[in-house]
């Protein structure tokens, strides 16, 4: 599938240090094909109109495209289109769900309880929380390969426990949290669960109601979408929770003193003129996703991911974290050259042209776990990456190792 | 130049080098600074005497960078008076290197010179014995 993929994205083409530009960096964002430039820019030089509000064709139409992206969406993750809330990501989307259910229905004593591998946009929101509240934030433990430790978690489910957010996928380890046994668990025990998606959504086959999460938080611009657009899913009951955002476009009614919020609709948490071209674009995304095929994404990750532990575990010096490549697997691959500070490590594959990642990821609670203050080295694979995008990071690495013996 | 040769050329050499790395015993002034984001760790040491640094050192850990701008600042701060020292920037480490680090590492290697100010100043982390 690599060569007609490539051609799909223009980035692709450019050079970095005369060298073909080798992108291993689609967990922090993903490039943009070319079929979703051009939505965009269909819409903009077509279809721009506000939306919801006028009575002309062009308006209608606007609208029309909004509300189908928004139905585009919702079947990419098996979600009922008046359950999709468009967001500017995956942030903004868990922040929606802290502030206006969480202010509404935490007090102290109450439990917020998280896992260590958590990225900071599930974390942060929660300690705000936490501090307004005076609900505690509690984390499950990790096992020897700091995967979330399944029966601990369980453990720390209480009577006080209000809610549980957890990541699908975790952003440096890759490993694929084990919903499936821990949702309805919580659920049973009358918490609400909040899953974020944000590295899950772009890999594999999501499907929320198979989930049966309360909500569930992805970004747009790391699923080949743009920048600025993120989708919130919400179960019928957290749908009635506060909206934290308000002014147009959200209410039925408005006098000088109140407004009445629309009931039971996403608009309710979308005030203001949303990014309309951003959700056609997201919507192209999925098109484009979709027309490829999950399955056959995360399968060619997968043989990227083997490819990429088979010749980075030979070399001396390197470690790598996480669970060993397996379909529980998303293809990120944090790694660490012994001696070497990774932005030393990412500086030499730049010359390269080869982009990862360095630092702690927006996971410095995870690299305080694992002992590594410096942080680490992050290459992550997507459908446009191919067996030479490996050969080279695997190529640069044992480069850096030579340079500084 | 590439990155890439000057990091053989200049900053490699002073990494598994350094210049006036370990304890002063004789220190007057000292400070711990950290880079929080990428770990980098340092204590500036410096023994004033007569309004002049007469000794500077440095410990910790850190990336290349971090690690040679504390080498080369350390040297070049030696001998001379403590005003002309508080008066230096970015552009003495730049100058000491020969060339502008990327905007990424530029707050690596500028860790060394607020380490420096912190501890002339009386101010910044108290650094552990030891570290």
């Amino acid at each position: 599938m690599d060569a007609k993929i490539i051609r799909d994205f223009p980035i692709l083409e450019r050079r970095e240090n005369g060298r073909r530009l080798v992108y291993l960096d689609s967990a922090a964002t993903t490039q943009k094909p070319r079929a979703v430039l051009q939505a965009m820019d269909a819409f903009y030089e077509q279809s721009n109109a506000n939306i919801h509000r006028g009575f002309y064709p062009l308006s209608a139409e606007a609208t029309e495209l909004y509300e189908e992206a928004r139905r585009r969406v919702a079947r990419f993750i098996n979600a009922a289109a008046d359950r999709v809330i468009f967001t500017s990501g995956a942030t903004e989307s868990i922040n929606m769900v802290a502030h206006g259910w969480g202010l509404e229905h935490l007090e102290a004593g109450d439990e917020i309880l998280l896992t260590p591998l958590e990225h900071h946009a599930n974390i942060v929101p929660w300690q705000e929380i936490a501090r307004l509240t005076g609900a505690k934030l509690v984390y499950c433990d990790l096992n020897e390969d700091f995967t979330i430790d399944v029966a601990d978690l369980k453990k720390r489910i209480s009577g006080k426990t209000k809610i549980l957010a957890i990541t699908h996928v975790s952003n440096v380890l890759g490993a694929v949290t084990p919903l499936a046994e821990i949702v309805p668990y919580a659920k049973q025990q009358g918490v609400v669960v909040l899953v974020d998606g944000a590295q899950a959504a772009p890999h594999m086959k999501v499907d929320v109601k198979d989930l049966g999460c309360d909500a569930y938080a992805l970004s747009g611009h790391k699923m080949l979408g743009p920048t600025g657009t993120g989708v919130l899913y919400l179960s019928e009951a957290l749908m009635a929770m506060r909206p934290c955002k308000t002014g147009g476009d959200m209410i039925e009614d408005v006098t000088e003193q109140e407004a009445v919020f629309a009931e039971k609709e996403p608009r309710r948490f979308e005030a203001g003129t949303p990014n309309i071209a951003g959700a056609v674009g997201l919507a192209a995304a999925v098109d484009y996703l979709e027309t490829i095929g999950m399955e056959k994404i995360h399968a060619h990750e997968q043989r990227l991911l083997e490819q990429a532990w088979k010749g980075l575990s030979a070399i001396k010096g390197v470690t790598l974290y996480g669970p060993s490549p397996s379909p529980e697997r998303a293809g990120v691959l944090a790694f660490a050259v012994a001696g070497v500070h990774p932005h030393d490590v990412a500086q030499l594959l730049a010359d390269e042209g080869v982009c990862i990642r360095t630092g702690k990821h927006c996971a410095h609670p995870l690299h305080y776990r694992m002992g590594l203050a410096e942080g680490t080295c992050r290459a992550s694979f997507y459908l446009y990456n191919t067996e030479e995008d490996v050969e080279a990071l695997i190529r640069g690495v044992k480069k850096v190792i030579e340079v500084f013996r | 130049m590439s990155t890439d040769a000057v990091y053989r050329a200049i900053i490699l050499e002073e990494y598994k080098h350094p210049r006036n790395k370990g304890e002063l015993p004789g220190a007057t002034h000292v400070a711990r600074v950290r880079n929080l984001s990428c770990g980098d760790d340092i204590t500036v040491m410096l023994a004033v005497r007569d309004g002049v640094i007469a000794d500077a050192r440095f410990q910790g850990v850190g990336c290349a960078v971090s690690q040679a701008a504390a080498s080369l600042f350390t040297d070049h701060i030696k001998g001379r008076r403590v005003a002309e020292v508080e008066a230096m920037d970015e552009q003495t480490i730049i100058g000491l290197f020969g060339f502008t680090p990327n905007p990424m590492r530029m707050k690596c290697a500028l860790l060394v010179l607020r380490g420096a100010a912190d501890a002339l100043e009386g101010k910044g982390e108290k650094a552990m014995k030891g570290e």
